[in-house]
């Protein structure tokens, strides 16, 4: 089916299996492995990029069911020159071992923090608070990225960071 | 994953029409249970009808005031409506005690309704299971069966309903709206969508082919205070063992059966002034454990005591509804 998705503000029109997850689209269609493939069941985070500004898991969605829709990949996100403050506090914080979890992470991160600027509610907090910016708000909304590494106590610290220098 | 046919859908009515015409057509939202079953071959749809961008993602007051939730509204979008915080706290609990983030962002509202069973022996292919396969019998009869029902099982199937938003929407006492093949639209209670297992597991609710769900309705909330308490292996991102939702003087549990269970006989009890572990206590007496699942019952008479012990406070404390 023709597909046509705005990839890291560029048109990309694809001639797709209707069973291509988005993430398969991203990773083998147009080759962006900057997205990772971990369980391919929406249990691990690894695939997070942002549709229409909002965090999902690629695996968990067929490209032909965002033919214009505009998504953001890890590869959007900022560059070897000039890195976005999210990936620099990553670095500065050693947020990552292995680094396979680490561009779902990324994108992740960017989703939460736009979400909890807004006071989307989490189970940390109660419906009718406005959520705070503390460790166990952005352990709670970071559930869904699994890091088999472990580097949660410096991927904590790095989202603050990033956030400190994004305000 | 078995080849299919894909269409995204222009109206419900089309989508509805194309849904009884079309060999093993399946609607599609987010896709968030639907595209992993069909990884693992567990679903095979021959043609999936995409309903995700129809104009059924509002929320809106009712003039009975009450809240009318539209069916492909994403779990998100429902947890965080200002009239969803502030009136019926205990469906935004609910909702953000399920899935991860990224899962609430996608699944929609009557996806999670319709979402199947996690238990183990319907995901395992190479195991007997009623549900997935009829006729081949349930492995978890005499297995694994340590999040197996509790109430309204039967010797075809011990699967539980997995959905914490449906528990907190039967606690709310919602309908269920939708559009039938023939145009005409229904609105029934919550609590008769989905099925006892019986002899035919595998037909889980009493939707007609081509169905499909465009609204959940809520009416006010009842008075009292409202809660949602889940609990699970992990703190987070994890499926239930068990959960109650309290509102007002209702009382729902979740993972305990087939589907949302209404805890009536525990509403009646408490009605009668009983306290909140007599009331829970009079439920559990008609439940039937498996042997693996037999904490299903202290930790439910635990759970549900205390969290109606918890919206009482909420109420007096000003909280609630």
């Amino acid at each position: 089916m023709r597909t046509t998705i705005t990839v890291n503000g560029e048109a990309r029109s694809l001639d797709l299996d209707p069973r291509t997850t988005l993430l398969d689209a991203l990773r083998e269609h147009l080759k962006l492995t900057g997205s990772k493939k971990g369980c391919d069941h929406g249990q691990c985070g690894a695939c997070t990029v942002l549709v229409n500004g909002v965090r999902i898991n690629s695996c968990l969605s067929l490209a032909v069911a965002h033919d214009g829709d505009e998504v953001v990949s890890i590869e959007g996100v900022g560059t070897v020159e000039k890195l976005h403050p999210v990936q620099q506090a990553f670095l500065t914080e050693d947020a990552f071992q292995c680094g396979y979890c680490t561009p779902g992470q990324i994108c992740s991160t960017l989703g939460m923090l736009q979400e909890l600027e807004a006071g989307w509610p989490s189970q940390e907090t109660a419906p009718d608070a406005k959520p705070a910016f503390t460790d166990a708000e952005i352990r709670e909304r970071m559930s869904g990225n699994i890091c088999r590494c472990s580097a949660y106590p410096q991927i904590v610290a790095a989202i603050r960071r990033a956030a400190e220098a994004m305000a | 994953m078995k080849a299919f046919t894909y269409e995204r859908a222009s109206d419900a009515k089309a989508a509805v029409q194309a849904a009884v015409e079309t060999p093993g057509a399946r609607f599609i939202a987010g896709g968030t249970n639907l595209l992993d079953l069909m990884k693992l071959e567990i679903e095979q749809p021959q043609h999936l009808i995409d309903v995700s961008r129809l104009p059924m993602a509002g929320i809106e007051e009712t003039g009975e005031g009450g809240l009318r939730i539209g069916a492909s509204a994403t779990n998100s979008q429902v947890a965080g409506d200002p009239g969803v915080r502030s009136r019926y706290p205990v469906l935004s609990e609910a909702i953000v005690a399920g899935g991860s983030p990224q899962l609430r962002n996608k699944a929609s509202v009557a996806g999670n309704l319709l979402q199947r069973t996690r238990c183990a022996y319907f995901y395992d292919t190479s195991k007997p299971c009623n549900k997935r396969t009829p006729g081949s019998g349930c492995g978890a009869l005499e297995g694994l069966n340590r999040n197996g029902a509790i109430f309204g099982a039967s010797h075809a199937c011990i699967a539980t309903h997995t959905s914490d938003m449906a528990v907190a929407l039967v606690a709310l006492e919602a309908r269920v709206e939708t559009l039938s093949p023939s145009g005409a639209t229904r609105a029934f209670p919550l609590l008769e969508l989905h099925r006892l297992p019986g002899e035919t597991p595998h037909v889980e609710t009493h939707l007609i082919p081509g169905e499909l769900i465009t609204a959940v309705m809520l009416p006010p909330p009842p008075s009292g205070g409202q809660v949602y308490r889940k609990v699970r292996d992990r703190a987070s991102y994890a499926g239930g063992l068990a959960s109650v939702a309290v509102a007002g003087g209702n009382l729902a549990l979740g993972m305990v059966a087939h589907k949302p269970w209404r805890a009536v006989d525990a509403e009646a009890a408490m009605a009668s002034g009983a306290t909140p572990a007599e009331a829970v206590a009079r439920e559990l007496a008609g439940a039937s454990p498996l042997g693996r699942n037999d904490f299903k019952i202290p930790l439910v008479a635990r759970l549900a005591a205390a969290a109606i012990g918890e919206a009482q406070d909420r109420l007096s404390g000003g909280r609630g509804a």
